[in-house]
């Protein structure tokens, strides 16, 4: 269980969220842009100090200001796919799934075995010598997740996975997506603007406006929020445009 | 009807010879422009260019290869080599942490610290030897304690390695710091998110992606200390084999022997031109790298 009660002020307002996520829980998090979103995962991920406030998994603190406890955040054991996925360059992508073993110092037959087990299941064993960087959006987005779920993390953080995705990859991305997740049974927070997502993935969804939690339901619930659909339509409106330009170019 | 008629064909026929003399005006105005620009080109290229042909055609081979061997010219080609490559480990060494804290984190003085790096490349030569001399000299501030242990600096060699450090440190800090703000920050957050403490990442990933950037930033270091004059006269003086660069040893043999001054010339002119192919070869590379 992953149990969030902090405070922060940032530059135009006060992020103060309250909210918890159980084992095996995937809660969608969307609002606009500028909200806090991110903010918020790097707050959790220990990328960010929050000013005050108690963040804790299965119970033990992560960062707690009144007993003065801050992880830092390679001790966190965090999955964390990032919105640009921040696959190294520099390495390829069997060397980027294997990171994250190496600084745990696993032995060297250990971290093959591993790694081959992940690559092949999310299909990307042909693929381990090229370069990340030269890779599709759909492999880097595998790669981003396999490289976040190999090293067992105790909690899931997703920034906006699916967006770097054209519409006909994310459909079934989706789906795998959830059974990846779901696999893990830790708690995941995915951020989004795509309702699409919050039905397709989501188990609980919140939103949020200028960081504070306005409204927390189910991924039915969502479609009912007024205020947000047609926020979040746009963005998915923007988003394909985006996605149609890059496939044209 | 048909004076009508033929008024129109009259001022039809008027309209198209204006045109045509437009467009005859238009294409001598854009070709004297071409022109123009093609002279100015051809001027500035031949500005930069024509010293450097005549050096080499100024140089016959026999002469040069002979001065070669001229004990001057070995020492100076020596040293040069010695000091310069010892000077872009130091800035090499000390700078990368520099340039790194630089870009990544603001801190209390960041604005002066900055200014204070740059200084060395606006600031005349001569006046950074006679600084250099004010603080490390016998008398100087630093030099007076030293002197008291019996260290001198000025007038040794390390004197030499101290002004290149003075004057190249900023070209190699200023390019590593560009290549450090150039790494998007989400890598290093992914790295540290993995389990890497700052240093593992630092050197895992934050460095490799950099590499070329910094390599080039060395290179320009090492072309400037290997240029340096006004500093290394001031502060360390004009010896053979102990503080006589290239520069110095060319500058020297100018009062007397014309073909070993050449001889150092043709040689750093060739060093020249090798760190320009590295360094536009390893920026297209680090280009490429970024766009990835």
């Amino acid at each position: 269980m992953l149990e969030i009660d902090i405070g922060k002020r940032l530059r135009d307002y006060e992020l103060e969220v309250e909210l918890s996520v159980a084992e095996g829980e995937i809660l969608m998090l969307v609002g606009d842009n500028g909200c806090g979103k991110t903010t918020l995962l790097n707050l959790v991920a220990g990328l960010l100090d929050p000013d005050a406030g108690r963040i804790a998994l299965n119970g033990k603190a992560l960062y707690d200001s009144d007993l003065k406890i801050n992880i830092p955040s390679e001790a966190r054991n965090v999955g964390y796919v990032f919105q640009s996925y921040a696959l190294f360059p520099n390495m390829s992508v069997y060397d980027n799934v294997a990171f994250g073993l190496r600084t745990r110092h696993l032995p060297r037959s250990e971290i093959e075995s591993m790694v081959k087990d992940h690559l092949q299941a999310a299909g990307l064993w042909e693929i381990r010598k090229a370069r990340a960087a030269n890779i599709s959006g759909g492999q880097k987005q595998r790669v981003a997740l396999a490289r976040a779920l190999i090293i067992d993390p105790g909690l899931l953080l997703l920034d906006e996975p699916l967006s770097a995705l054209d519409v006909r990859k994310q459909a079934a991305m989706r789906r795998d997506l959830r059974e990846s997740i779901h696999a893990c049974h830790v708690p995941c927070i995915i951020v989004t603007h795509d309702l699409r997502d919050v039905a397709c993935i989501g188990d609980r969804a919140c939103l949020l406006e200028k960081g504070k939690i306005a409204m927390t339901g189910g991924p039915d619930d969502v479609m009912s929020w007024g205020a947000i659909t047609a926020a979040t339509e746009q963005h998915c409106v923007a988003a394909s445009g985006e996605i149609v330009e890059t496939n044209e170019t | 009807m048909a004076a009508n008629q033929t008024e129109i064909r009259y001022l039809g026929e008027m309209k198209n010879q204006e045109s045509e003399s437009l467009s005859i005006f238009r294409r001598i105005k854009d070709n004297a422009l071409k022109a123009g620009v093609a002279i100015l080109l051809i001027l500035a290229m031949s500005f930069i260019a024509l010293p450097v042909v005549s050096l080499f055609l100024k140089s016959p081979l026999d002469t040069t290869l002979r001065s070669l061997h001229d004990p001057m010219v070995i020492d100076a080609l020596r040293l040069s080599l010695m000091t310069s490559t010892l000077t872009t480990a130091v800035v090499v060494i000390m700078g990368t942490p520099i340039a790194y804290v630089s870009a990544r984190f603001n801190y209390f003085g960041k604005e002066i610290a900055d200014t204070l790096i740059d200084l060395p490349v606006i600031m005349p030569p001569a006046v950074a030897g006679i600084a250099l001399l004010m603080a490390f000299g016998r008398m100087g501030i630093v030099g007076h304690y030293l002197n008291a242990f019996g260290i001198s600096i000025a007038f040794t060699t390390l004197a030499v390695i101290m002004a290149q450090v003075f004057v190249s440190s900023p070209f190699y800090i200023r390019q590593a710091r560009t290549s450090f703000e150039d790494v998007d920050l989400a890598y290093e957050n992914a790295a540290r998110t993995l389990g890497a403490s700052r240093l593992y990442a630092f050197f895992t990933v934050i460095l490799p992606i950099a590499c070329n950037g910094l390599v080039s930033g060395a290179i320009m270091a090492f072309a400037r200390s290997l240029g340096e004059f006004g500093a290394t006269i001031m502060f360390a003086g004009n010896f053979q084999g102990r503080t006589q660069t290239m520069p110095l040893a060319i500058y020297t043999a100018l009062q007397g022997d014309l073909d070993a001054a050449l001889c150092i010339s043709l040689i750093l002119v060739v060093i020249s031109f090798a760190v320009i192919a590295l360094v536009k070869t390893l920026t297209k590379r680090s280009r490429k790298n970024a766009g990835n």
